[in-house]
């Protein structure tokens, strides 16, 4: 749980009626929320309900069709983008470079000082090997997952965005992804992760965030009792 | 609208008409070409058409990329398309008139060559626009127009200049022009250009209304239950 | 310092890197190339005389089709696992990304014409009756005009259907100045008979106003969904 504070944090991430529509389908139907730093939310639905609309329009991936969303306390959200982290389903990674490399070189993206030093430490962070020269390509998805993982961590983001970080991932790895989260958040960071394995976050994560078709329907930090409403 | 365009399409007819008849029958019989040479009249000024609906084209793209104002989007397309209608005229009464007059059916005359290269780079622009996922085409398109704008000049000087080095015959003459002649053809200008601004008047609200359509069937997607839901969703907070 | 030319640099570095790893591209595209020349020396076998009038068109034709199939894979790599995204997440300006890709492709492009310029001259006994020097010249600005252009709409073909003929489609009409100064300097130098001179100054002018534009416009296209 984040330390107790006495005076009120203004919420790091706003979004005010969010709306986005694709053609005549609406991926979002407005959603409006405020979310807190130094809070972990888990963003969960069926398929289609709109979780990784959401998530690419908070990393600025998907202009919204109407809508506002503020971030850090300014709309321009390209200005920020370099406070934010960003994981999807794809790796967003090269298959042909090894993870240091690949390291090396996003890290030039994101102009983050002592290059080779933080590429290792998120590499061991993720508890991968900083020294392997194995390309990513041949990694297994688990280890995949995790680069990835580092990769949005290379420029020690205040938010983090992960799209089903989880995802064909072995129960050891994804546990130990949970708890460097749980670390993170502790650390002040707004963490959002879209997934559809609710449980491994039970007791991780400060709020469980539903969605259904482009809309939340609730939000809760108890998720047991939410399942058995369902 | 509903009023003043039918009132404006007679008048642009009367005038279509006018024009021709003085192309055919007042403008007097050229020289060394004879009759042929009255195609001058639908040529030349297809031509000038097509460029100022381009021009618009552009600053109509130019606007949409600082103000991105879908009036300015729509403007855009719809002198593409006129523009390139008038383009196509401007081809095809080329090589009639060429082939009578010197044998040949193409020559790579000036203003010919030229709107041959903004036909092409105008269809290429129409084919992105239908090729473009829907978000994105006005952006891409306006975009491609002004790279089309900026390759104009360049276009103008090389053909210009390959001309120079490998002399071919010039359709439509340059230079003097008889006085009743250029009268015809000023006529004949203004005739085209009422046309296409009532051309691109009524397509141009033919687009408002498909869009205020699109716009609306949008809005009921976004208003309606999605799929079929078993139950029915509470807002609620907790904890 | 995260500055335009030394990102554009990392990107270049990371490219050639990529590609030398792999070779496949690299590979494929210059037997394609091997093909083209064959192909137009058999469809076009004039005598030596002839031939040096139409060489400049027949040279700048065949590079036009290599230099089209090399850039449909500009971006191939950065389709792949989304990692374009990475890239529109992060601060880094589009314009070192663009650059990069520019000179990949024109180094990409030259090795292409390194390989086919020896068999043209082969096939078709090519000599240079101008000045000689004016070629490198003429090779640099015209490749230099066709991957800007193509790189650009390389980018903007990502976001349409029929992504492989859309960047033909858009390249070759906005080309057309372009092509015809490579084919006119071209076949001026060989046969001595023209100057270049006006062909060189147009290409360069095509390149600085085109160059301009795409670094002007290219952040639009990339943060196009």
């Amino acid at each position: 749980m984040p330390p107790a504070s006495n005076q009120p944090v203004a919420p790091t991430v706003v979004v005010t009626g969010l709306v986005k529509q694709f053609g005549r389908f609406a991926a979002l139907r407005g959603v409006s929320a405020e979310f807190a730093s130094g809070h972990l939310y888990t963003i969960l639905g069926d398929n289609g309900a709109g979780k990784t609309t959401l998530l690419r329009a908070l990393a600025g991936l998907t202009p919204p069709t109407r809508g506002r969303i503020s971030m850090l306390g300014t709309t321009n959200l390209r200005s920020v983008c370099g406070q934010l982290g960003y994981m999807a389903h794809p790796s967003l990674l090269y298959d042909e470079m090894s993870g240091m490399e690949n390291l090396g070189y996003f890290a030039r993206l994101y102009d983050v000082s002592n290059k080779d030093q933080r590429c290792a430490e998120v590499i061991g962070a993720v508890k991968l090997d900083p020294s392997l020269t194995r390309p990513v390509g041949q990694y297994s998805q688990g280890m995949r997952q995790r680069m990835s993982l580092a990769r949005a961590l290379l420029n020690d983001p205040k938010i983090l965005l992960l799209d089903e970080p989880f995802s064909n991932v072995d129960l050891r790895s994804a546990r130990e992804m949970v708890s460097l989260l749980t670390g993170l958040r502790d650390a002040g960071k707004t963490i959002f992760v879209v997934t559809h394995q609710a449980s491994l976050l039970e007791g991780a994560a400060d709020e469980f965030v539903w969605m259904e078709t482009g809309q939340i329907v609730s939000r809760t930090s108890d998720l047991a009792t939410r399942l058995e409403t369902l | 609208m509903k009023r003043v365009f039918p009132i404006l399409a007679v008048l642009t007819a009367a005038l279509l008409s006018y024009a021709l008849y003085e192309a055919l029958v007042v403008a007097p019989t050229e020289l060394t070409m004879g009759d042929v040479q009255r195609i001058f009249y639908y040529h030349v000024p297809s031509a000038w058409t097509a460029f100022i609906l381009f021009s618009i084209n552009f600053v109509a793209s130019v606007v949409y990329l600082i103000r991105r104002s879908n009036k300015a989007d729509i403007v855009a397309l719809v002198t593409a398309e006129v523009g390139v209608v008038f383009c196509t005229v401007v081809l095809v009464t080329g090589p009639i008139w060429a082939r009578p007059v010197w044998g040949i059916w193409w020559t790579w005359d000036l203003r010919l060559t030229l709107t041959l290269v903004l036909w092409l780079i105008y269809v290429s622009y129409l084919v992105l626009r239908r090729f473009s996922s829907s978000g994105q085409t006005p952006l891409l398109a306006a975009v491609l127009a002004i790279f089309g704008a900026l390759d104009v000049p360049l276009v103008y000087f090389s053909i210009w200049f390959f001309r120079t080095q490998h002399p071919q015959p010039v359709i439509g003459g340059g230079g003097f022009i008889d006085p009743l002649m250029l009268h015809v053809l000023l006529i004949n200008w203004l005739a085209f250009s009422c046309f296409a601004a009532l051309v691109c008047w009524s397509r141009y609200r033919l687009e408002v209304l498909q869009r205020e359509v699109d716009e609306t069937l949008a809005l009921e997607a976004l208003l309606e239950p999605r799929g079929s839901q078993t139950r029915t969703s509470q807002t609620w907070r907790a904890g | 310092m995260s500055t335009v030319p030394s990102l554009t640099r990392a990107t270049l570095a990371k490219d050639l890197r990529l590609e030398w790893r792999s070779k496949d591209a690299i590979n494929s595209m210059l037997f394609f190339s091997l093909l083209v020349v064959v192909i137009f020396s058999f469809s076009f076998d004039p005598t030596a005389e002839e031939s040096r009038r139409i060489a400049g068109g027949l040279v700048w034709v065949a590079f036009l089709f290599a230099a089209v199939v090399a850039l449909n894979q500009t971006w191939a790599r950065e389709m792949r696992n989304q990692v374009l995204d990475a890239y529109r997440v992060s601060p880094a300006p589009p314009n070192a990304l663009f650059l990069a890709k520019v000179v990949g492709n024109f180094i990409f492009v030259t090795v292409l014409q390194a390989l086919m310029t020896p068999l043209f001259i082969v096939f078709y006994n090519l000599r240079a009756l101008g000045p000689a020097y004016q070629l490198p010249m003429v090779a640099a600005l015209g490749t230099w005009a066709l991957v800007v252009n193509g790189t650009f709409f390389a980018a903007m073909s990502l976001r349409t259907r029929s992504r492989e003929i859309m960047l033909p489609l858009l390249l070759f009409p906005i080309s057309i100045p372009a092509l015809l100064a490579m084919v006119e300097a071209t076949g001026a130098i060989l046969t001595g008979e023209f100057s270049a001179k006006f062909w060189i100054v147009l290409l360069a002018a095509y390149d600085l106003v085109f160059t301009i534009a795409s670094l002007f416009l290219f952040g639009f296209v990339l943060q196009a969904e």
